[in-house]
């Protein structure tokens, strides 16, 4: 019974890396622009594809270097050409359009690769158990574990580091005195877009080795992913890594005792922090 | 200035809408579509009257719709065979869950309540999505159909035929748009309005605004769930992807397309969305494709819809 809790909830933890990935991704833009990105989950599953279509080419290795980046630029472009429009803008506006994107990319995804669940190859050596009395951790699992948390690492240097990311954040505060101060806006959201895909598209090539990848992949992850940043609070970064691993951790427990509650659980959580706190867990106040 | 609507377009409106199953197959139509546009559009104009009217974003509706589907579909198939009764109860069933869900989210606002809008709906089709013993899970509910209403003296036969089914239709429809109509006229209307336009004076002018908002969510929820079991009604079957997200989509992009800020702008809006699909779906299995690419055209190139436009036209 222990054993099987430890599965589901670190099982569940996995899962909830996943959300925060997909979250964090989505809190950047959201807080830079202001826009819900609907098309987020079209993005992750982009880059599982991509992938998948690059993996025989240039190994396991190669495809999950190449294939996030690729889903930035079409990130990048997509900016440019339709999100860019709407800043300013009612978020009305955005929501639809990225929502039709949304449709676009689901819709894009079944014809080119087809409906059905496709395989995804890794690496034999991080596929064989570790331990025969924990099962479940698997090379792949742990390895996902530790390159999520690199992930998020190099998210937050990058973030409190680096030139651009000391303007992604001083631009969610402010972006009419950072733009002001010489920085040019227009690229630095466009940027900051591209590096919330990233994250999407690095994301659907770890979720397409352990959930396996069809095209509804993005749509399935992405609702948990807006439950996350609620639950953490709007405008905390650190806040929706939090509340991703607690959705993931709490519905892999949830899983053991009443599996068709499984979905449901997060949304309670959700609907709870709203009651007794409805800036969300470490969100600001007055923010939103 | 928000124009209510002037009784010239309203009686074209109503005209065209009581004598629709007589044009609609002149025109390649069928009257089950005709009845389909009809309860689309109530969902929109019920949704419109918290997004046009009020202010405020909700990208959640579908879940209140989908109750109203499932509450009849459910009464229907093991309470008892009653359409009048399905129909109370899943209006009752989507506004007992607004008025729940609207008192957690009532203070938050913007891009915010959208989200949360959207996350809560989710619940509901989790809920019937898995519930398979009593829902049908992902199959829907079916094995039940609409039931004939008896009036005591004669018999509405709306099972059998079309068009006294599509009269049942047109006339709660009258009933919840001429209640939507009065409630803008009145009052508490023109303080939603005010509320929309500046929410901040609104406050400092001693209006209560949660409340207001509050109690213009749950009335909106509360005519998209009879919008829901009619929907349902219509279909003899609830279908789980009734209470998803992408059903909120297309109830918001109906309003925007028709104009917001225009009372009838949601109807012609669904009857445009409805027939596109309609089409769509028949001739192409990547409608999906379509739909999603229709909705960027939308916002890019119509962000003020039909309505908006010709309204402006007529302005300059």
């Amino acid at each position: 019974m222990t054993q099987l809790i430890l599965y589901n909830l670190f099982n569940g933890l996995i899962i909830g890396a996943f959300y925060a990935l997909m979250a964090l991704g989505l809190s950047l833009i959201l807080n830079l622009s202001g826009v819900i990105n609907f098309a987020h989950g079209g993005f992750l599953a982009i880059g599982g594809y991509l992938a998948y279509t690059l993996m025989p080419h240039i190994g396991f290795w190669g495809a999950l270097a190449l294939a996030p980046v690729l889903t930035a630029a079409l990130g990048l472009m997509v900016e440019r050409i339709l999100i860019r429009r709407l800043y300013g803008r009612d978020p009305l506006y955005s929501l639809l359009l990225t929502f039709g994107l949304a449709f676009m990319f689901e819709d894009g995804t079944r014809y080119l690769w087809g409906p059905a669940t496709v395989p995804f190859a890794i690496p034999d050596w991080l596929s064989t158990p570790l331990s025969s009395d924990f099962f479940f951790l698997t090379g792949y699992r742990m390895f996902m574990v530790v390159l999520a948390f690199v992930a998020v690492l190099a998210l937050f240097l990058l973030l409190n580091r680096t030139r651009l990311g000391i303007r992604i954040r001083a631009g969610t505060l402010d972006l009419e005195t950072v733009s002001v101060l010489g920085v040019n806006v227009r690229i630095l959201r466009n940027l900051n877009f591209g590096l919330g895909i990233y994250l999407a598209g690095l994301a659907g090539v770890l979720a397409a080795g352990m959930l396996g990848l069809q095209p509804t992949i993005g749509s399935a992850l992405i609702m948990p992913s807006f439950v996350a940043i609620i639950i953490g609070g709007l405008g905390s970064l650190p806040g929706t890594l939090m509340g991703g691993l607690l959705i993931g951790a709490a519905s892999g427990v949830v899983t053991v005792f009443f599996p068709s509650a499984s979905e449901a659980v997060i949304y309670v959580m959700m609907g709870l922090v709203l009651l007794v706190r409805p800036r969300g867990l470490l969100g600001e106040e007055g923010r939103f | 200035m928000t124009r209510l609507p002037k009784h010239s377009t309203s009686m074209v409106v109503w005209l065209l809408l009581l004598t629709l199953p007589f044009w609609m197959s002149a025109i390649g139509g069928y009257t089950a579509l005709g009845s389909r546009v009809v309860v689309l559009a109530l969902a929109a104009m019920s949704l419109n009257f918290l997004l046009g009217f009020t202010g405020v974003l909700s990208f959640g509706h579908a879940a209140y719709f989908g109750l109203g589907v499932y509450g009849v579909g459910l009464t229907l198939k093991y309470l008892l065979p009653n359409t009048l009764v399905g129909i109370a109860v899943g209006v009752l069933a989507g506004t007992i869950a607004a008025a729940v869900v609207g008192a957690l989210i009532v203070r938050l606002r913007g891009v915010y309540f959208a989200m949360v809008t959207i996350a809560f709906g989710q619940v509901f089709y989790f809920i019937a999505y898995r519930w398979n013993t009593v829902t049908g899970g992902d199959d829907g509910l079916s094995g039940w159909r609409r039931v004939p209403i008896e009036l005591g003296v004669t018999r509405l036969d709306i099972l059998g035929n079309d068009k006294a089914f599509y009269y049942l239709v047109l006339f709660c429809f009258a009933g919840a748009v001429t209640a939507m109509a009065g409630l803008l006229a009145s009052p508490f209307g023109r303080t939603l309005l005010a509320i929309r336009e500046n929410e901040r004076r609104a406050r400092f002018l001693g209006i209560p605004v949660d409340q207001h908002i509050w109690l213009s969510w749950v009335t909106s929820c509360m005519f998209v769930s009879l919008a829901g079991a009619l929907y349902a009604l219509l279909n003899n079957f609830a279908d789980p992807h009734d209470l998803r997200w992408d059903q909120s989509g297309d109830f918001v992009i109906m309003a925007v397309l028709g104009g917001m800020r225009a009372f009838w702008g949601p109807l012609i809006g669904a009857a445009i969305f409805v027939v596109l699909q309609d089409y769509v779906s028949s001739q192409t299995e990547n409608w999906m494709s379509f739909i999603g690419l229709f909705f960027i055209l939308v916002v890019l190139f119509f962000p003020r819809g039909v309505l908006g436009i010709l309204r402006r036209k007529s302005a300059s």
